[in-house]
């Protein structure tokens, strides 16, 4: 039997915290790339706005509409990769993609991915892990183009 | 009434646990259970005559046929058709829109003519048309609504002229539940000469339909949400429409001649239904009429009426949740959306299946309508035959619990 308990790795606390309250969250005066991002199952929508310069992440801003764990892991993006350069930030997109997958990650990338890693949780209820990947497929966008 | 407990003995699947708890199965506008009987129909024709149709004269083949050829009458009396021949079985209802917006709207709608749907469509009775319409540069129209959110008759009324050449929409809501007044709209539409279609997903397998009375030019729906497997759906069209009309896929059956250079077209209904058709799954569709009109249309939708109004009344009481739509008893049957003050449909749904409560959360495929109540998601739970007031007791329950959890 599936207990409420159950649940509490998928919605922890920083999570519902984030959700709540979300960081990054104004849009930004001067930006270089903006995305939008959609999951066409549920509705859920992310805007992404980066101001990058000489490939470093400058500003980031995340807003959206969408179910806690899109949106806390649109928050926890922008704190993991802000002030990053873009080739640290491909290589935590693709981390964050192979934790997802239950995947091992070397001590570097894990660390690197800071509290990003909670939305690990998200595993066990494998129909959410889009809404988890819902920003980071934002950043990928942004990203392939540099 | 319906004897609920009688007929869920008739569904293996509600028998089933879901996460430790039995389930329950709200979800039935998505798509609904099979009885036994329809799944044992299924196996009878891959076990015993499992045969191709119109073909060979061999005794298998016979038998295939005739099966495949009544279940069609059983269709057709189902929906009280007026001939067998006005039945057309598609893969679904999408199938069904789609081949009356190539044939019927490639040889009809012309540069600057008018199709009005209405804004509770599903995608299906959208992106056919918004296709139809950026092809033949004709104009895609709304209908107005009034401050209640519902059909402004009297301003469509207005709206209507003789550049409108087709009128579609849906016989109830998916996402609100409410019924359409379509009557009032279809003697509008022909007062102005316009073809009409109804989306027929959700009252054909819910509420007594007779197209004869309802006198749509065409009415389509989906064998899967009211008892029938998936990939079977219906397309029914007036005789003479249909055979003014040209194919919409090409090969066998659909022909009565074939030369190297040329073709000539089959009769009705076969001139719509090219190569080999899903036979299984038109008799097993034929089944599930023969189910359902033994329980009862007519009880079946006050059944449901019942659901969705105690459904209605119990998540009202609910403080911060919010039902959209109608509430009234009668323009609405069993199917109630809702929204939370804070808490995602998303988040909702995966807790209560963790109960075993299946409910749908989403846009429902009906994004722009989802959207203009301010939101991208809506929770939905929907009812059928087979559920009871203390599945709803379940839900509410549930509901409380996840507010609960994300205090």
């Amino acid at each position: 039997m599936r207990e409420l308990s159950d649940f509490d790795e998928m919605y922890q606390e920083v999570i519902i915290d984030h959700y709540k309250n979300p960081r990054n969250k104004s849009k930004l005066p001067n930006f270089t790339d903006e995305v939008m991002s959609h999951n066409p199952f549920c509705g859920d929508e992310i805007e992404l706005q980066l101001n990058i310069k000489d490939n470093v992440i400058i500003d980031v801003s995340v807003s959206g509409r969408g179910c806690a764990i899109s949106q806390s892991s649109g928050s926890l993006l922008g704190e993991t990769i802000a002030g990053k350069t873009v080739i640290e930030a491909k290589n935590d997109n693709n981390s964050m993609r192979a934790l997802l997958k239950d995947e091992n990650l070397s001590e570097e990338q894990f660390d690197s991915l800071d509290d990003s890693t909670v939305i690990e949780g998200v595993k066990k209820f494998p129909v959410r892990i889009k809404c988890a990947l819902l920003s980071w497929s934002a950043l990928n966008d942004i990203l392939n183009k540099y | 009434m319906i004897n609920t407990d009688k007929i869920r003995k008739d569904f293996p699947i509600l028998g089933e646990k879901v996460n430790g708890n039995d389930l329950v199965y709200l979800d039935n506008a998505a798509t609904s259970h099979k009885p036994k009987q329809v799944i044992n129909s299924l196996v009878d024709y891959y076990e015993k005559y499992n045969s191709n149709v119109h073909r060979g004269v061999h005794t298998l083949s016979v038998k295939a046929t005739d099966e495949f050829e009544k279940s069609r009458i059983s269709v057709q009396n189902f929906i009280n058709a007026k001939s067998s021949n006005e039945i057309i079985f598609t893969r679904n209802a999408s199938e069904s829109l789609n081949l009356i917006a190539y044939s019927w709207g490639k040889d009809n709608i012309n540069e600057g003519d008018e199709i009005f749907i209405t804004p509770f469509e599903h995608h299906s009775n959208i992106v056919p048309w918004q296709m139809l319409c950026k092809e033949k540069n004709a104009i895609l129209k709304y209908f107005p609504l009034d401050k209640n959110g519902d059909i402004n008759l009297e301003k469509f009324s207005k709206e209507i002229s003789k550049k409108t050449k087709l009128v579609s929409i849906t016989h109830m809501s998916n996402v609100l539940g409410t019924v359409l007044p379509l009557n009032e709209i279809i003697d509008l539409a022909k007062k102005n000469n316009a073809v009409t279609v109804v989306d027929a997903c959700q009252s054909v397998p819910h509420m007594p339909v007779d197209v004869q009375k309802i006198d749509s030019d065409f009415l389509c729906f989906s064998g899967h949400k009211m008892l029938g497997p998936t990939g079977i759906g219906v397309l029914h069209g007036k005789e003479e429409i249909l055979n003014d009309m040209s194919p919409f896929l090409y090969g066998g059956d659909m022909i009565s001649e074939v030369t190297y250079e040329d073709s000539k077209w089959n009769d009705l209904p076969y001139k719509f239904e090219a190569g080999t058709p899903n036979i299984a799954d038109s008799i097993a569709l034929g089944v599930a009429c023969e189910y359902l009109s033994n329980v009862g249309m007519e009880n079946i939708w006050n059944h449901e009426m019942e659901l969705g109004e105690y459904a209605v009344d119990e998540i009202s009481k609910l403080k911060n949740f919010k039902i959209l739509g109608n509430k009234s008893k009668e323009l609405r049957g069993g199917v109630v959306s809702f929204l939370h003050d804070t808490i995602h449909p998303h988040d909702i749904g995966s807790l209560l299946d963790g109960y075993g409560i299946a409910i749908r959360t989403g846009h429902h495929c009906a994004m722009p309508l989802v959207r203009s109540y301010g939101v991208v998601a809506a929770s939905r739970a929907s009812f059928y035959l087979y559920n009871k007031k203390d599945e709803i007791d379940k839900l509410i329950e549930g509901l409380k619990l996840v507010e609960d959890y994300f205090k």
